[in-house]
């Protein structure tokens, strides 16, 4: 029980990680341009497209993977040019609007180019074993794979814009747009930039997922929504509050899902729970949501320039 | 555009009877489920675009809906439950009201704590909460949906007649009208809209805002709830997927394609997408290309809707002091108490 345990705070962790990839995007575009993108789950299906792609075509999956990450950046870039751009100063309805629409268009492009199967993603053979641990507790290594690529992408990220002159711009940008620019600093390129940052970050995601789900279409409008949970309840804007979010929501989801109907068979009749916990588990990071919003609606770590 | 709304209501009344016993069946078919869409649309619309409450997750309301008439049929054919199961239409209404009611009093209460933003998602992340809920309730179909074996059952009407599903699908629409157009025009009304133009103001006279968008909050929701007793009368297979949150900004697309703070936008906007949708799949099944196309300029260009359009058309436009005069009247799609603190915008 307890190794059973153990592996499944280690998958909790791991989509923790992948939804601290994603909501640091999100939180990125919002702290700074004040912008909400519900296409932000697009890019992570890039992302997963790309890889998968690249990786069938050169045969490695490092070298797909290396090759998705500028495309991805690509993508990013150019969306935020001809549309995103003109948004900015549109209230958050707009913004919500189109990139709705946004979706609607790429899931489109993505069927049209990839058609509607999904790709599975081959991984080399380092990476497809497992690893013991520790005496009886073997993990998939491209799992370990993901949650240490993560904290690296978390780490960079704390140094990228804490401890560099483009993070402090950031920063900046963060408290007073206008100030910025007056500074002579060009606010449009450095729009452009965090929006292309964010977007490799779930395009990142999505390579990272695709070998074990496959890149399929609409892959990003199922995380999305867990991913705004994530930013709800850390505290819209905040980096640290994403990242804690992003490991609870990550680890209780995973919890829930494993050990909810064992813990629902001590309290009523067994049929009963097995109707009962899919549902409750399903539920369960809604739920948290809630308790969180009724005691603090600002989030947990709300940030404080705001 | 009152004249407007008028013929559209009398287009409504006389073309999908007529298509019906000429024998253009389908078109019946496409009205009713654009007169339902309708209604949950109108319904959004009293709290979106009277007060400036962005929510997106009305879909919800419309699977509630559906599943207050098909959970009560399928025990009464299949047995189990025997304190719901049912095949009369009160029941169903009287669930489909019920249940609306307590989740939007539920979620409201919590979701409206928050503003902006915060609002947008959380409204989002409660109706993909209701989602996978209906997803993993198995016994009624789970991911793949139920089929409802027997239409709701009202004394004097049959709504396996087309004709008679329509006409009560086209009264409700009409009602709900007339009671959002006396709602918008009350004093819980003005204060609701009051409260979208300056929350601050509202409060100095002494207005618990919370309180009257609460009530608003639910009073869509039951609408909304209600549409979706109507849909499931009129599709007879209900899935979760007609509740996922692409659904809920499907929408909220309508209201804003039509027009929020128009009384009849909402219905523009559901009887241009609706036509669009279908004109669209007939030429591509890649449609949704050109309709997130569409999405996207009518938000870049069409600012106040389609209604806006009509009532202020951009070539009797004389000058831009007057184009900015009809967009503050209509720039409620949103959050309106925002501006004063936009100022830094002009980067």
């Amino acid at each position: 029980m307890d190794s059973i345990l153990f592996i499944q705070l280690l998958n909790g962790l791991q989509l923790g990680i992948l939804l601290f990839l994603l909501s640091a995007g999100l939180t990125l575009t919002f702290g700074i341009m004040d912008f909400v993108n519900l296409a932000h789950g697009s890019f992570y299906m890039l992302g997963a497209f790309f890889c998968a792609s690249l990786t069938l075509a050169t045969g490695s999956f490092w070298l797909g993977a290396l090759l998705a990450l500028p495309l991805t950046a690509i993508a990013g870039f150019v969306v935020e040019k001809l549309v995103i751009q003109h948004l900015y100063r549109r209230d958050h309805l707009e913004h919500v609007l189109a990139t709705f629409g946004l979706i609607l268009c790429i899931d489109t492009l993505t069927h049209l180019y990839w058609g509607p199967e999904g790709i599975a993603v081959p991984l080399p053979a380092v990476l497809n074993g497992q690893i013991e641990l520790f005496e009886g507790v073997v993990f998939p290594t491209f799992r370990l794979l993901i949650i240490g690529t993560g904290c690296i992408v978390a780490l960079g990220l704390y140094l990228l814009v804490n401890h560099t002159r483009v993070g402090m711009l950031i920063r900046a940008g963060a408290s007073n747009r206008t100030m910025v620019s007056a500074l002579g600093i060009d606010i449009k390129a450095l729009f452009s930039a965090v929006f292309a940052l964010g977007a490799t970050l779930a395009g990142v995601a999505g390579m990272l997922i695709a070998p074990i789900t496959e890149a399929s279409i609409g892959m990003g409008n199922d995380i999305i929504i867990t991913t705004f949970v994530v930013i709800i309840i850390g505290g819209i804007g905040s980096m640290k509050g994403a990242f804690l979010a992003a490991l609870l929501i990550g680890m209780i989801d995973t919890i829930g899902r494993s050990f909810l109907d064992d813990f629902f068979k001590v309290l009523m009749s067994s049929e009963a729970a097995e109707t009962a916990a899919p549902a409750v588990s399903a539920m369960l990071i809604y739920i948290l949501m809630a308790i969180v919003l009724a005691v603090r609606p600002q989030g947990l770590f709300p940030p404080s320039s705001r | 555009m009152r004249w407007f709304s008028i013929v559209l209501l009398l287009i409504l009344a006389i073309v999908p009877p007529v298509a019906f016993i000429t024998g253009h069946a389908f078109w019946m078919d496409l009205f009713t489920r654009l007169v339902v869409l309708a209604i949950a649309a109108v319904a959004l619309n009293l709290i979106l675009g009277y007060g400036g409450l962005v929510s997106f997750g009305h879909a919800a309301y419309l699977g509630l809906g559906a599943y207050a008439v098909g959970i009560p049929v399928y025990h009464a054919t299949y047995g189990g439950f025997d304190s719901i199961a049912s095949y009369n239409g009160f029941v169903h209404l009287g669930i489909a009201i019920a249940v609306s009611a307590v989740y939007a009093l539920v979620t409201g209460a919590i979701s409206l704590r928050t503003r902006g933003v915060n609002f947008i998602m959380i409204t989002m992340a409660f109706g993909q909460m209701i989602f996978y809920a209906i997803v993993s309730l198995e016994t009624y179909g789970g991911d793949d949906g139920l089929t409802i074996d027997v239409r709701s059952e009202f004394p004097g009407i049959n709504l396996d007649n087309p004709l008679a599903l329509y006409g009560l699908c086209y009264g409700s629409l009409v009602l709900v009208l007339y009671l959002v157009y006396r709602i918008s025009n009350s004093r819980f009304g003005l204060t609701l809209q009051g409260a979208r133009s300056n929350e601050e103001r509202m409060r100095a006279i002494g207005v618990d805002c919370y309180r009257y968008r609460l009530t608003a909050y639910v009073i869509s929701g039951v609408i909304c709830g209600y549409a979706g007793f109507l849909l499931g009368n009129f599709t007879t297979f209900i899935s979760p997927e007609m509740m996922d949150w692409t659904r809920s900004g499907e929408i909220m697309f309508m209201v804003i394609l039509g027009g929020a703070t128009y009384l009849c936008g909402p219905v523009i906007g559901a009887l241009v997408f609706i036509l669009l949708e279908h004109l669209l799949s007939e030429i591509t099944v890649y449609w949704h290309l050109p309709f997130g196309l569409l999405l996207i300029a009518s938000v870049l260009f069409l600012r106040g809707g389609l209604a806006g359009a009509l009532s202020n058309p951009p070539w009797f436009r004389k000058d831009r002091s007057s184009a900015l005069a009809s967009d503050t009247s209509t720039a409620a799609s949103g959050t309106a108490t925002k501006a004063p603190t936009r100022a830094d915008d002009d980067v």
